[in-house]
């Protein structure tokens, strides 16, 4: 491989890893908060996907976009994205977990009614918007934007590294300078002695979800620019970004962001190297290395809740 | 605050801060509470003592909403707040440092302190400032991560902790458990400043002789009745209470 191509992967594998990254924060997030694997938190990225594709097949004229209206298409994508995902993420929680949580019900029902979500939400979207995939429409010409060790940076990964890394700034302040993040770190830490602090637990719950929401909507939506959306499209990048926050350590927001950097990287030198055949292959034996001598994750502790 | 103006409200002093009358609760089948009457006046500091399993902790936890009675009631400042959540019972002015401390440990010292503050739009300056005032320590450690703090200095961060969300009620459950006795009398000590500022104790004790003392008053639990209560200095002379918990050797009966 010659440095131009390794230059060329990485920036593939960047770009990739930037939206697992984002993804993986909402898995983070809700098992920080409810010790939940959300599942069903791939459908909130596809149906971000799909509110992005709708919103701009409404509005995106036939004839090819350019300057301030490409700017003006990619927002609309993009609120659409995390509106949807925002609003998918909220119910969710309400509808499906919320009743769990009242009634004291075991982890297992909890991950079972995840998986049910989850197979409930793509198929509805499968039944509303049919089967086939739904192409995005054209926003702007993707041409390159910058030229990096003679390796050429798209439009659309101009766009989808950059909003990445700004959502992932926005996201590691939430959690740690505001009163919100501290409400959920406090959540995570000792749901009880929150509540003593005058912490509403549901309240704090519902915004980790729409939280998440938001940011696997706009994902979902980014994901579809570099093709077309579809309504099974939630599962590999989902699992993926699974595995990226454990790769990092569940319930550490920084480790996701780095869980999903490294997996993404991965990705794109395996296929370099070995094939399409291979790609998820490296990344998960990545994982399943790192976790046989770290099993946290890269940036996870344990730490013991005092009784 | 003369003597007309009290004439205004003559309810008023006779209503006790704390009043739990009849408080009955379950764990499930088991009856932890069997009919709990106790009272706890404005400015006062009233130690609960018993054994384990008394029910002391369970009182505690009823107060502050973590249980809700079956029978019975709680009443702060005359109003019922039995049923109120936990979060909601904060802007009542009831603070509650809990069992085993349980500070936040991943988060500073200075953070945990800030929780304490969480149900106003931000800590006040000066009630951080009166906590460093009572805990140096923990000024000196105020970027220090919780968990690698001492036991003691874990015991001053969560009094410091309630202490942040201006509680006019402090509840406190075994604050001197697993603690060196200069590090409890310490805490007692800061105990009876944070009395004396006017902030009233409801303390629940396996060390009767420290709560004894800090005390105006006390009950004695057991199996979840209250089996004796009186002024402090009555209970503390009293020969079952030094055989019970102060360890001494007295002829009962």
């Amino acid at each position: 491989m010659s440095f131009h191509d390794f230059w060329d992967v990485l920036v593939l594998g960047a770009v990739l890893g930037s939206l697992y990254a984002v993804i993986a924060i909402g898995y983070t997030l809700v098992y920080g908060v409810l010790q939940l694997l959300n599942f069903a938190h791939s459908e909130v990225f596809m149906v971000g996907g799909f509110g992005g594709v709708i919103a701009l097949t409404i509005f995106v004229p036939a004839t090819d976009p350019s300057g301030l209206q490409s700017i003006a298409y990619v927002a609309v994508g993009m609120l659409f994205g995390a509106v949807l995902g925002g609003t998918v993420a909220f119910f969710l929680e309400k509808v499906a977990y919320r009743p769990l949580r009242r009634r004291g019900a075991p982890r297992l029902v909890f991950l079972i009614t995840a998986i049910g979500a989850s197979f409930f939400l793509y198929n509805l979207v499968g039944k509303l918007f049919g089967r086939n995939p739904m192409p995005m429409p054209s926003m702007y010409e993707n041409k390159t934007v910058v030229t990096i060790f003679g390796s050429t940076i798209s439009v659309t990964q101009a766009l989808i590294l950059g909003s990445a890394v700004v959502m992932l700034v926005a996201v590691d302040y939430v959690v740690n300078r505001t009163k919100l993040g501290s409400g959920i770190r406090a959540v995570a830490q000792d749901p009880e002695v929150a509540s003593l602090m005058g912490v509403n637990i549901d309240k704090v719950v519902s915004r980790t979800f729409v939280l998440g929401g938001l940011m696997g909507g706009v994902a979902g939506f980014l994901f579809g620019t570099t093709n077309q959306v579809f309504y099974t499209m939630g599962f590999l990048p989902g699992i993926t970004a699974f595995a990226a926050a454990v790769l990092g350590g569940i319930g550490n927001v920084r480790g996701a962001m780095l869980g999903g950097l490294t997996l993404g990287v991965v990705e794109a030198f395996t296929v370099e190297v070995w094939g399409d055949a291979w790609r998820y292959v490296g990344a998960f034996a990545v994982l399943v290395l790192v976790l046989m001598f770290r099993p946290t994750g890269i940036l996870g502790e344990r730490v013991a809740r005092t009784a | 605050m003369s003597g007309p103006e009290l004439d205004k409200n003559p309810g008023e002093q006779g209503t006790p801060l704390l009043e739990l009358s009849g408080l009955r609760v379950f764990y499930g089948a088991i009856e932890a509470l069997k009919g709990i009457d106790l009272t706890v006046g404005r400015g006062e500091a009233v130690a609960l003592l018993g054994a384990n399993g008394a029910g002391k902790s369970t009182t505690l936890k009823t107060v502050s909403g973590m249980l809700a009675p079956r029978h019975g009631e709680v009443r702060l400042h005359g109003e019922r707040i039995d049923g109120i959540a936990s979060h909601e019972l904060v802007r009542f002015g009831l603070g509650h440092v809990p069992e085993g401390r349980r500070v936040f440990a991943r988060m500073t010292v200075l953070e945990n302190l800030n929780m304490g503050a969480y149900r106003f739009r931000r800590p006040d300056p000066d009630d951080l400032d009166r906590v460093f005032g009572l805990f140096p320590r923990l000024a000196e450690r105020r970027k220090q991560i919780a968990g690698t703090l001492s036991g003691g200095e874990q015991q001053m961060l969560a009094i410091g902790r309630a202490l942040m969300g201006k509680p006019e009620l402090l509840l406190l459950d075994e604050p001197s458990m697993g603690l060196a006795p200069l590090i409890v009398e310490q805490i007692f000590d800061i105990l009876r400043e944070v009395n004396e500022q006017g902030t009233t104790l409801l303390l629940v004790e396996q060390n009767a002789s420290e709560a004894l003392q800090l005390a105006n008053r006390g009950y004695v639990l057991e199996t979840g009745e209250v089996v004796m209560s009186g002024p402090a200095d009555t209970l503390l002379a009293d020969p079952r209470i030094r055989a019970a918990y102060l360890g001494e050797h007295v002829e009962v009966d």
